[in-house]
């Protein structure tokens, strides 16, 4: 390395943190198009998406000024636990693309708590939450055992697994047993007043219990792959499945259990989605969480704090673009827009960094960009006859196992 | 329809079986898999015939206009489910004998089962019911439900075999369909949305290429993002644009049925194959190209090279990244054009709405691996999972209370026990998924 590549300059034109900002600026400019070519107002619709996501310099109080930065936490908390759950996943090599329907099946076990059981105050809420755990764990469990057991390919079981949980919610819905009394409407009655989440924060601001069980998440997916044994032999099985094998760990139930945990959390999710957003039941209820969990996940670099930033980025997007719609007129669509742009480019930072000329970390090098977090980049023009044999045989083994 | 993927399956099975008689003395395990599941679909039919009452209704006939015109068979739903019952339990105690003898039990029992369950399974629902079991009806209805799906599936065929992981064909199909019905409806004729369709989805697949190809990053992220995206910018559009301005997406403009003469005549079969829409019959035209050239051409071979072992491809002079770049783009100019289906491409027009996809992507994937990743197991996938739908439209009409959400789920479970190996080895291209840099 010269002298040149040590100054701090040179370290800043290469870091990943300036990647993640362009990107950023790279979506909101495409937005910016966008916004032109259906005859919007740019200025109009960006200042609305900052009024309703961060600050209202327009309101009368200074409460109001502030609420909006509550609602975007408040969107933020599902993506938050969703995306931590899914980041646990890829840590482990896994794509868990059922979020949907492990969120579904959480929201639903909330959903049967909070309407037929009777509970006190908080006992009936943390049962409810315990319910969603346990179904999203169950839901997240069946792609992971017969992964282990038998090489099927989790992306494509957890896909079938959302379709299924979908029309399974939709039968329910059919069934008199779920409506609410004198209605044949497919929704059920709203949850008992004790399994709804508690408000924090009065009127203006919208902040519930919701934001302490994603914090509470957050650090468990901290304990969980930093401290634990099973998060350590996760992992080891996510960054070199042989090595792992070879040191004796026991691949198929860390696969099994990593599902499950991931599989819980998103069940946790859809508890939050019931208990603090939706409070009854209705097709749909699942909203677009679990594929947005994707997105938030990659984007935190599935790490528990990045996963927080990325939630709150895509929180504030949300809150933001539906005030957009209502003040600039510009559809709140567009934000699945600037979401997947953002995660586009994140994924690929030679592109962004050709883009804007700025150069990369160690000279030419070009990162192989995976599921994992801590992959190591390899220098694919100077090596690639040895990476490129090694990685086929890594993945060549993974494959005869999945499938 | 769900016989064809049977076939398959139980052929992979008897490959696994007879490999281990040929060990001399040590005596293979009897596979009890196979009487098991005929065992369970026994007990299935026997439920039927202890609960079915009344008299069902077949027709066979599309409908009046049909030239040959068969009488509505009127039949007593008990005789149908005793007479599946004694065919199903016959297959099972074959099976049996099979699996003692430590003989692979075939496909034709596996036809069978399904064929005659399937028919007592209408035979249940229809009998006592005002309604008719429109059989030729419904196999019309499952070939053009499944129209998105085969298409999307040989888009699935096409992109994997050369090494790439197309799980954006949900949003190809999507962007497909909107860019079919824009089109259209600006030009005024269906055919000009019937071309743009195919380039809308080459445009996704052309993104899925530059990020996969160039840029080495894993495809299934690309192909889920994108997924994101194609979701984003069509409602982008529909609910700014087309909502201010519905002319543009006119219902209007689409492809209607022709009937082939002759062949349209042949009873049950001929209404249900030969009088479809145009976008059907490119269908059989690209499923025959497909599965001709994808294992009998230059381009084929060049292209399964860069699947499984591109190392080997370049070795020969084969353009890795030239070779997936033109294949990832025909993929998604399939995914396009299966698209248009939702749209311009059905005998009924319809105006194009939010998320209009609705999971097909998804599934096309999972019928390309439930397939093995040829087009011809892909098109048979497809129709089971199009032929579920239409039966799950079906039956409301013959019974209320009919759960047809349970019935448009047995695709899924068949497709999950599918690939965890309850029906055989199946194995993807080697390279899949593995970005290739030249060494």
């Amino acid at each position: 390395m010269s002298e040149k590549t040590n100054s701090h300059w040179y370290r800043f034109l290469s870091s990943s943190f300036l990647v993640y900002v362009l990107a950023v600026v790279i979506a909101l400019a495409l937005g910016a198009i966008l916004i032109l070519i259906v005859g919007g107002n740019v200025i109009n619709a960006y200042a609305a998406m900052f009024k309703g996501a961060i600050f209202n310099y327009d309101a009368k109080t200074v409460a109001k000024m502030f609420a909006p930065l509550t609602k975007t936490i408040f969107f933020a908390v599902p993506l938050i636990i969703a995306g931590l759950a899914l980041g646990i996943g890829f840590r482990a090599g896994l794509f868990n693309i059922g979020g949907t329907g492990q969120v579904l099946m959480g929201a639903v076990a909330a959903a049967w708590v909070g309407i037929f059981l009777d509970l006190p105050f908080i006992l009936h809420l943390l049962l409810a939450l315990v319910a969603a755990i346990a179904a999203g764990a169950i839901w997240g469990w069946i792609p992971g055992i017969l992964k282990a057991k038998t090489g099927a390919n989790e992306v494509i079981v957890t896909i079938m697994m959302n379709t299924i949980s979908t029309l399974f919610l939709a039968f329910i819905l059919t069934k008199d047993y779920w409506h609410r009394p004198g209605s044949s409407d497919p929704r059920s009655p709203t949850i008992d007043e004790n399994a709804q989440a508690i408000s924090l924060l009065p009127n203006p601001f919208q902040m519930d219990t919701g934001i302490i069980v994603a914090i509470v998440a957050a650090v468990f997916m901290w304990w969980f792959l930093d401290r634990s044994t099973w998060g350590y032999q996760l992992r080891a099985v996510g960054a070199n499945p042989n090595a792992a094998k070879t040191a004796g760990m026991n691949i198929g139930a860390i696969t099994a259990m990593t599902m499950a945990v991931s599989g819980g959390l998103c069940g946790l999710a859809g508890g939050v989605q019931m208990t603090s957003t939706m409070k009854y039941l209705v097709s749909g209820v699942q909203a677009t969480i679990g594929i947005d969990a994707i997105t938030v996940a990659l984007l935190g670099r599935n790490k528990p704090v990045g996963t927080i930033i990325a939630g709150l980025i895509f929180g504030a997007f949300k809150a933001g673009g539906s005030i957009m719609q209502i003040q600039a007129k510009v559809p709140v669509d567009m934000v699945l827009i600037l979401q997947s742009v953002i995660v586009l480019l994140v994924a690929a930072p030679p592109l962004v960094r050709w883009l804007f000329h700025l150069p990369s970390p160690d000279g030419n090098a070009r990162k192989y960009v995976t599921l994992q977090a801590d992959k190591p980049a390899e220098n694919d023009k100077t090596e690639a006859t040895k990476v490129e044999p090694a990685l086929a045989e890594n993945d060549a083994d993974g494959k005869e196992e999945s499938r | 329809m769900s016989t064809v993927t049977q076939n398959a399956q139980t052929q992979g099975t008897s490959v696994q079986d007879t490999p281990t008689q040929t060990h001399g003395e040590v005596i293979a395990p009897i596979k009890w898999k196979m009487p098991v599941t005929y065992a369970l679909v026994a007990l299935l039919n026997l439920y039927f015939l202890i609960s079915a009452s009344g008299i069902a209704k077949f027709s066979f006939m599309r409908s009046k206009a049909d030239r040959i015109q068969i009488p509505i068979w009127e039949v007593s739903a008990k005789a149908v489910a005793a007479v599946a019952l004694v065919a199903v339990v016959l297959v099972c105690v074959w099976a049996v004998l099979r699996a003692v003898k430590r003989r692979p039990v075939g496909v034709l029992p596996a036809v069978i089962v399904a064929f005659v369950t399937i028919f007592a399974m209408f035979a249940w629902f229809g009998g006592g019911s005002k309604g008719t079991v429109t059989l030729t009806a419904v196999l019309a209805s499952a070939l053009a439900l499944s129209t998105p799906l085969i298409f999307g599936s040989l888009s699935g065929v096409v992109s994997e075999h050369v090494g790439i992981v197309n799980i954006a064909i949900e949003g190809q199909l999507l962007i497909g369909a909107f860019a079919g019905v824009l089109v259209a409806s600006i030009a005024k004729t269906v055919w000009a949305g019937l071309v743009v369709a195919p380039l809308a989805g080459a445009l996704i697949g052309a993104l899925l290429a530059f990020f996969c190809v160039n840029y080495n990053v894993d495809n299934i992220i690309v192909g889920v993002v994108l997924n994101v995206f194609a979701l984003g910018l069509t409602t982008f559009f529909f609910s700014s644009t087309m909502t201010e301005n519905p002319k543009l997406n006119d219902s209007t403009y689409h492809l209607s049925n022709i009937k082939i003469p002759l062949l349209s005549d042949i009873p049950i079969i001929g209404p249900v194959l030969f009088n479809q829409t145009a976008l059907t019959y490119i269908m059989y035209v690209v499923l025959v190209v497909l599965t001709i050239y994808l294992y009998r051409s230059r381009w084929g071979l060049r292209m399964r090279a860069c699947g499984e072992h591109p190392h080997a491809a370049d070795t020969v002079g084969i353009d890795v990244r030239k070779t997936r770049w033109h294949n990832v783009l025909l993929s998604g100019a399939l995914a396009g054009l299966g698209g248009a289906y939702f749209t311009i491409g059905a005998s009924v027009g319809h105006s194009f709405n939010e998320n209009m996809s609705a999971g097909n992507g998804y599934i096309a994937l999972a019928a390309m691996i439930l397939g093995k990743w040829h087009p011809l197991g892909a098109l048979g996938a497809s129709l089971m999972f199009g032929f579920a739908k239409a039966v799950a439209i079906l039956v409301p009409s013959l019974s209320a209370n009919a759960p047809s959400q349970i019935i448009n789920m047995i695709p899924y479970i068949v497709t999950i026990l599918a690939v965890a190996g309850f029906v055989g080895i199946s194995r993807p291209p080697a390279s899949e998924n593995i970005p290739y840099t030249k060494g």
